[in-house]
């Protein structure tokens, strides 16, 4: 008995823990059990981790090694808003944008592997409009950044590092962002128009959502090095 | 039970992602009072990373189902990020080396007394 060879896929019937870590990696076929799009995805976002990690790596580097003064964030990033200045308050509203798209990607992953089809695709768009808006308050953070003079080169404020810093980080968290309306719409289109209840599976729906948590995982970094350092 | 529908992906009851959604919300509002606020120094950075960590945590745990994938599985995709430790770790020494370079060659020129940094 003891030695017979697990043949089985079922996670239920396999052990846990290390001795499970173990009968994984030599169990001489399928390593992970767990749908090859989400496996996929999970690397894809590991890659993407040591992208963001090199940028902050880097931006940690150059702001640290100026001799001029940085720039200091809640002042430049402030707003005035009914005649009081507020210190932050477009990133924290974005901040907040995005964490409520995390919150119904959640939940369309969830009816998804209920086959709901309608509220999936409805939640799936909540989650897109809401990227949307994000983007777009991003755009206007950027609008009003290039208006006061900041560019790659320099600034008014201080170290020039900050706007080569601002622009590629945000930029690029940006551009995930834009890409990931794009991906989510199509998905939403797929959900809708039932391709995933012929495929019989919802599973790429949670590869979505995967993409579409990294994108809000990554903001919580920057919020946390670029705007409240 | 319906083992035979229920077997595929992740499915979990919604009140969890409820309580999630909640945490994050409540702990972005801390990071944000942080600065409103206006701690400074080591708390600062105590408290940024804290709630940093705590909402990665979250989305990573529970949004992304890490915590109810296998082991392996989790520590193949957790495991590497550790090595970006080691680079954070030398380049913020490599930072302060570069840091104390520039204020001997550029700052200091500049004032003939020395004790460039005061200025």
């Amino acid at each position: 008995m003891a030695n017979d060879v697990v043949a089985t896929d079922d996670p239920a019937a396999l052990p846990d823990g290390l001795p499970g870590v173990v009968a994984d990696y030599s169990g001489d076929k399928e390593a992970f059990h767990i749908h090859w799009g989400k496996a996929m995805m999970w690397i894809f976002l590991l890659s993407d981790t040591f992208i963001f990690s090199c940028f902050l790596t880097g931006y940690m580097k150059v702001r640290m090694t100026t001799t001029v003064p940085w720039p200091n964030p809640s002042e430049v990033f402030a707003l005035t808003l009914f005649g009081q200045s507020i210190p932050l308050i477009l990133i924290a509203i974005m901040t907040f944008i995005l964490i409520t798209s995390s919150g119904t990607m959640a939940l369309a992953v969830n009816y998804g592997y209920r086959k709901d089809r309608k509220t999936t695709a409805l939640l799936l768009i909540a989650t897109c409009v809401l990227g949307a808006s994000f983007v777009g308050m991003q755009a206007f953070e950027w609008t009003k950044l290039i208006e006061e003079g900041v560019r790659p080169w320099g600034n008014p404020f201080g170290a020039a590092q900050f706007g080569s810093s601002f622009f590629m980080i945000t930029g690029f968290h940006g551009l995930h962002v834009s890409a990931g309306v794009v991906y989510l719409a199509v998905t939403a289109w797929r959900v809708w128009t039932g391709f995933y209840d012929r495929k019989g599976s919802y599973a790429t729906v949670e590869a979505a959502g995967l993409y579409w948590h990294f994108v809000d995982l990554v903001w919580v970094f920057i919020f946390a090095f670029f705007y409240l350092w | 039970m319906e083992q035979a529908e229920q077997s595929e992906g992740q499915q979990h009851p919604l009140g969890i992602y409820f309580k999630i959604w909640v945490m994050l919300f409540v702990v972005s509002g801390f990071s944000y009072m942080v600065d409103y606020v206006g701690f400074q120094g080591n708390l600062r950075w105590v408290l940024i990373l804290t709630f940093m960590w705590l909402k990665a945590s979250f989305i990573v745990a529970v949004f992304m189902h890490m915590r109810w994938e296998r082991p392996a599985f989790i520590a193949t995709i957790l495991v590497p990020p550790i090595c970006l430790g080691v680079l954070v770790f030398l380049m913020a020494i490599e930072a302060e080396y570069t840091f104390l370079t520039r204020l001997v060659t550029f700052v200091a020129e500049q004032v003939p007394m020395g004790h460039g940094a005061e200025h």
